[in-house]
């Protein structure tokens, strides 16, 4: 705005002399961008959250990843090389003596140290073996259905590849870290959905109706949440026969993650109707006539399904870990059964992790998906209402 | 003389987007208000918080220069350049603000008397006792009755119009050079609001301070400011001394802005021809002798709960074809009445609603509905609500909207519900190809017209306005109206219309209340309440009506004696307690409360 006499009429006024339309607001949108269905909007805001972006896709990976670990993995969950008892984590190379041999290991050798009574491992440096790939290996199911034996790579002949070191019976922790996340990571799945149906049935039963149901189901919230967690869950996976399958043993435990995580959820379902019911599209609705079913279906649920899948990828973490601790503490699931939290009861001993410290590795893989869906939960969290400026 | 702000050449963008505001100069002088106009989304409000740089994060000034004059020992400072510690020195010390929302602007868990004392505490300026008693004279100074109980009083305790004392008492306790007040009264009832700017304006010749006041409404324009800039999208349209430009706006866009506000008419207008005199009136609606009682859970846990009366001995009668306007500020129960004429809310027994879809038709009792009668009459009679930004499903499309009433009364094929949309559509005055758009796209006007579209899917005999207007912008305001009164006049509709401006019913309704705590007060057509309103209450409401035109200032006097305690009302109007008069018609047509 130059402030030249020229704009200036009578009395020291300035007015704006760039030409002026007063119609044009009405046939024009005014924020073309937010013309476009609620997954849309969701989507491309949740594209800026880049940690939650790169959890998610690692996530996605994992998950596709769990029916064909038998392929990657180059041992069964379950194959015991007794020559080789806790060997240390053995690096692939790809040159030996300054020579480009392709990738390949040295071989461990290991004798028992008379005067500590410890196993001795040592890698022998001169006789490097290339590794096998696409090689037949132990017996595994695709997907749990089809059998085959082929795998991506194996150990060379005569030796063994124990990336990341092998437990007290000589199997491999990597291959069983694969084997593990089958079941670790489909403990939340389960478990969540148990959760979900729970929550979401009492908590929207309590937040439609209100009144006497809404006390009494909060009450019986009030009251679970008020059980000491861990003793419960001890108690409860107790309760479970010994002489059951481990299939069966982890559906249970599932459930009983399921069952005790809903009150939560049931909570925020409830809040959130509440607060929905305030909103005057609803209102609207039920002025016009419509049923509590199709105000339930046609406007409560569309607008909190994204809130509920946040909290679900919130509450998975939970899941997991609890399956972890009750597994870590003998509770869980049972050998031959493989998931983290059975490996880490390895892991109990002090004098164990000293000596012995990969044995401890488990622990990554966990931390690592529970931190990616936290990041995942908190990137959905912020996109969930794509309408703010 | 040397103005104490000048903001020349201001441009604020955010991120890479061209600027939302640009090139935007004015100033202002010790002792002067100069007021910012404009509807939302004009810049106002960012270009005010551009001075004290409390942008949002996103936020960048490219460009301009803000020379606050210096005082004394320092020089000019210019508030675009000087350093974050330099900032510190002048907010709250030399510029300070007012907010627009009292009820969140303050802190819940601190006493109003430390929250008010902080500023001086900041500064550093005196100690403890001489602040308390600064705080205090202060507190005094703005209006409270006891000081010292305001003190340790928290925010909750306190009216929305005590919270905006208790704002303006924490920016006037460190005398500041320069009051930036945004919006200071918009969420105030229109007897608070006017008392809250009597206030400002004697603040202000008190101690002769500058101040920015920040506003839609050119009615408060015209009662404070001694400078205007009037913006529009970002840039400023017209800006100069008040009074030339609220006589003669020169730019297009004030002078829509000028006739798009809302006005009482100061002649008595001539009466819309409605049709519905004589003694056997066409009544499509009746309410009789209607209560209704909210039982409140007390406060303290174990005692009684509380009964709260929203609406008292209400007798209303709407004839076919016009306009009924329910009026009162926040708490005068007439959203409750809404509800109540829709059947959305039981009344206390004794109370009648009588429907009659069709002259002549039996009446339909609508506080005594089973679920077919509720269902005949939910199409007969819909709801257009307040807030266009959440009447509308963010997750459909507008088609879908617009044919959900359809589709839950169950009429037509897929096919007529599309074609009704868009003839609705049309009648609303949008393009028919937003059917397929989402809610979030529009603006609040049109989203107004939607909601109003989707009101009329059904093709009802009765509207039931709640404070349609009193979201939007004062130039869309003026178009709904319109738009009401045109679907009115052509479909022979007739209105309940709440709310809680007079200007606006004076232009709509044919038949005033006027509603205060749960009691209409008087009851008149408009040319007659505006020109003769005979209740303190009446008189008071208009009064405090900020008009546009400088020569009708608002009267603190009427204010105050009609806003007060139903015990200091003139001799005729008095009551104290429950004990109200009955309400009684002076002249045929004309009802007030008063003892005869």
């Amino acid at each position: 705005m130059s402030r030249d006499p020229s704009d200036r009429g009578q009395d020291e006024r300035y007015v704006d002399a760039a030409p002026y339309d007063p119609g044009a607001s009405l046939r024009e949108l005014e924020r073309k961008d937010l013309d476009a269905p609620n997954r849309v909007l969701v989507w491309r805001k949740f594209k800026t959250h880049r940690l939650g972006l790169i959890s998610g896709a690692f996530l996605l990976f994992c998950y596709l990843m769990l029916p064909f670990v038998g392929f990657v993995a180059p041992y069964g969950p379950n194959d015991r090389d007794a020559e080789h008892i806790y060997s240390p984590p053995q690096g692939v190379k790809l040159f030996h003596e300054g020579r480009f041999l392709g990738p390949f290991i040295y071989p461990m050798t290991s004798e028992a140290d008379l005067e500590t009574f410890q196993w001795v491992v040592k890698p022998d440096y001169d006789t490097p073996r290339q590794l096998r790939f696409f090689c037949e290996g132990s017996q595994y199911r695709l997907a749990g259905l089809i059998p085959a034996d082929t795998h991506l790579v194996c150990a060379p002949e005569g030796a063994t590849l124990f990336l990341w070191g092998s437990d007290r019976l000589g199997r491999d922790i990597f291959s069983r870290i694969l084997f593990g996340a089958q079941l670790s990571l489909t403990v939340g799945l389960i478990g969540i959905t148990v959760s979900f149906v729970l929550g979401i049935f009492f908590g929207s039963v309590a937040g439609y109706f209100g009144g006497k149901i809404d006390w009494v189901i909060n009450r019986a919230i009030e009251i679970l949440r008020s059980l000491p967690e861990l003793p419960l869950w001890l108690a409860l996976s107790a309760a479970v026969p010994s002489n059951w399958s481990p299939v069966a043993v982890f559906f249970i435990i599932s459930i009983i993650l399921g069952i005790l995580d809903w009150p939560g959820l049931a909570r925020s379902v409830r809040a959130k109707f509440l607060s929905l019911r305030e909103e005057e599209y609803v209102r609207a609705a039920e002025m016009m006539g419509a049923s509590s079913g199709r105000v339930i279906r046609k406007h409560l649920l569309p607008n909190f399904m994204s809130h509920l899948i946040a909290s679900a990828a919130l509450s998975i973490p939970a899941m997991i870990l609890g399956e972890t601790a009750l597994s870590f503490l003998g509770l869980g699931l049972r050998a031959p059964a493989v998931s983290w939290g059975v490996m880490l009861n390895d892991a109990q001993n002090l004098a164990n992790i000293e000596i012995y410290p990969w044995t401890a590795i488990p622990m990554l893989p966990i931390i690592v998906v529970v931190l990616a869906f936290n990041f995942l939960g908190d990137g959905l969290r912020d996109s969930l209402d794509p309408y703010q400026q | 003389m040397r103005p104490l702000l000048s903001v020349e050449d201001l441009s604020i963008g955010f991120g890479k987007d061209n600027p939302v505001v640009r090139n935007v100069s004015f100033s202002v002088a010790a002792g002067e208000t100069l007021a910012i106009v404009g509807e939302s989304g004009s810049g106002k409000t960012i270009s005010c918080r551009a001075i004290l740089r409390i942008l949002p994060r996103a936020a960048r000034l490219d460009c301009g220069r803000m020379i606050l004059a210096g005082n004394g020992a320092d020089g000019d400072l210019d508030l675009a350049q000087i350093s974050e510690r330099q900032m510190r020195h002048v907010r709250g010390n030399r510029i300070a603000m007012i907010f627009q929302e009292p009820m969140r602007s303050l802190s819940p868990l601190h006493r109003i008397g430390n929250q008010v004392s902080e500023v001086l505490h900041l500064h550093g300026r005196c100690s403890e006792a001489e602040a308390r008693q600064q705080v205090l004279d202060c507190f005094e100074r703005v209006g409270f009755p006891d000081p010292e109980r305001t003190w340790r009083s928290y925010p909750f305790e306190l009216s929305g119009g005590m919270r905006q004392r208790a704002m303006i008492a924490m920016a006037m306790v460190a005398k500041p050079e320069l009051l930036i007040a945004d919006e200071p009264t918009t969420a105030l009832d229109v007897t608070t609001q006017a008392q809250v700017l009597g206030l400002m304006k004697e603040l202000q010749q008190e101690t002769g301070m500058a101040m920015i006041l920040v506003t839609h409404d050119l009615g408060v324009v015209a009662n404070m400011a001694e400078q205007v800039v009037v913006m529009h999208k970002g840039r400023v349209m017209e800006a100069g001394a008040a009074e030339p430009i609220l006589r003669a706006p020169a730019h297009p866009y004030t002078q829509d802005l000028f006739h798009a506000a809302p006005k009482i008419p100061q002649e008595p207008a001539a009466r819309r021809e409605t049709g519905t005199e004589g003694p056997d009136k066409d009544l499509i609606l009746e309410l009789k002798h209607v209560t209704k009682t909210f039982t409140l859970r007390s406060g303290k846990s174990w005692s009684k709960p509380t009964l709260v009366r929203a609406c008292e001995e209400v007798d209303l009668e709407l004839p076919r074809g016009t306009t009924l306007a329910i009026v009162g500020e926040s708490g005068s129960g007439k959203t409750t009445a809404a509800r109540i004429a829709l059947g959305a809310e039981t009344v206390d027994p004794g109370g009648e609603i009588l429907f009659r879809a069709s002259p002549g038709a039996d009446p339909l009792r609508v506080h005594d509905m089973d679920r077919a009668a509720r269902r005949a009459f939910q199409r007969q009679a819909q709801m257009v609500f307040q807030d266009p930004y959440s009447s509308l499903s963010p997750r459909q499309r507008i088609l879908d909207t617009l044919s959900e009433p359809l589709e839950i009364h169950g009429t037509g094929s897929r096919a007529d519900h599309r074609d009704r949309a868009a003839e609705m559509l049309g009648l609303v005055g949008l393009p028919t190809d937003m059917l397929t758009r989402f809610p979030h796209a529009f603006s609040g006007g049109q989203r107004q017209r939607l909601s109003i579209a989707r009101a009329l899917m059904l093709d009802p005999k009765l509207l039931v306005c709640d404070e349609p207007t009193s979201a939007l912008d004062v130039s869309v305001q003026e178009q709904i109206l319109s738009l009401l009164e045109e679907i009115r006049d052509a479909r022979q509709l007739s209105y309940l219309f709440i709310s809680h401006d007079l200007a606006v019913v004076a232009r709509i309704a044919d038949e005033v209340a006027v509603m205060r705590r749960g009691m209409i007060v008087e009851q008149a057509p408009p040319e007659v309440l505006f020109h003769d309103p005979k209740h303190p209450y009446t008189k008071a409401l208009i009064a405090a009506q900020p008009v546009p035109d400088v020569d009708r200032p608002i009267n603190l006097k009427l204010v105050a004696q009609g806003a007060g305690a139903p015990e200091n009302w003139p001799e005729a109007f008095r009551f104290a307690g429950q004990d109200a008069p009955p309400l009684v018609p002076l002249d045929p047509g004309h009802k007030v409360r008063c003892h005869v």
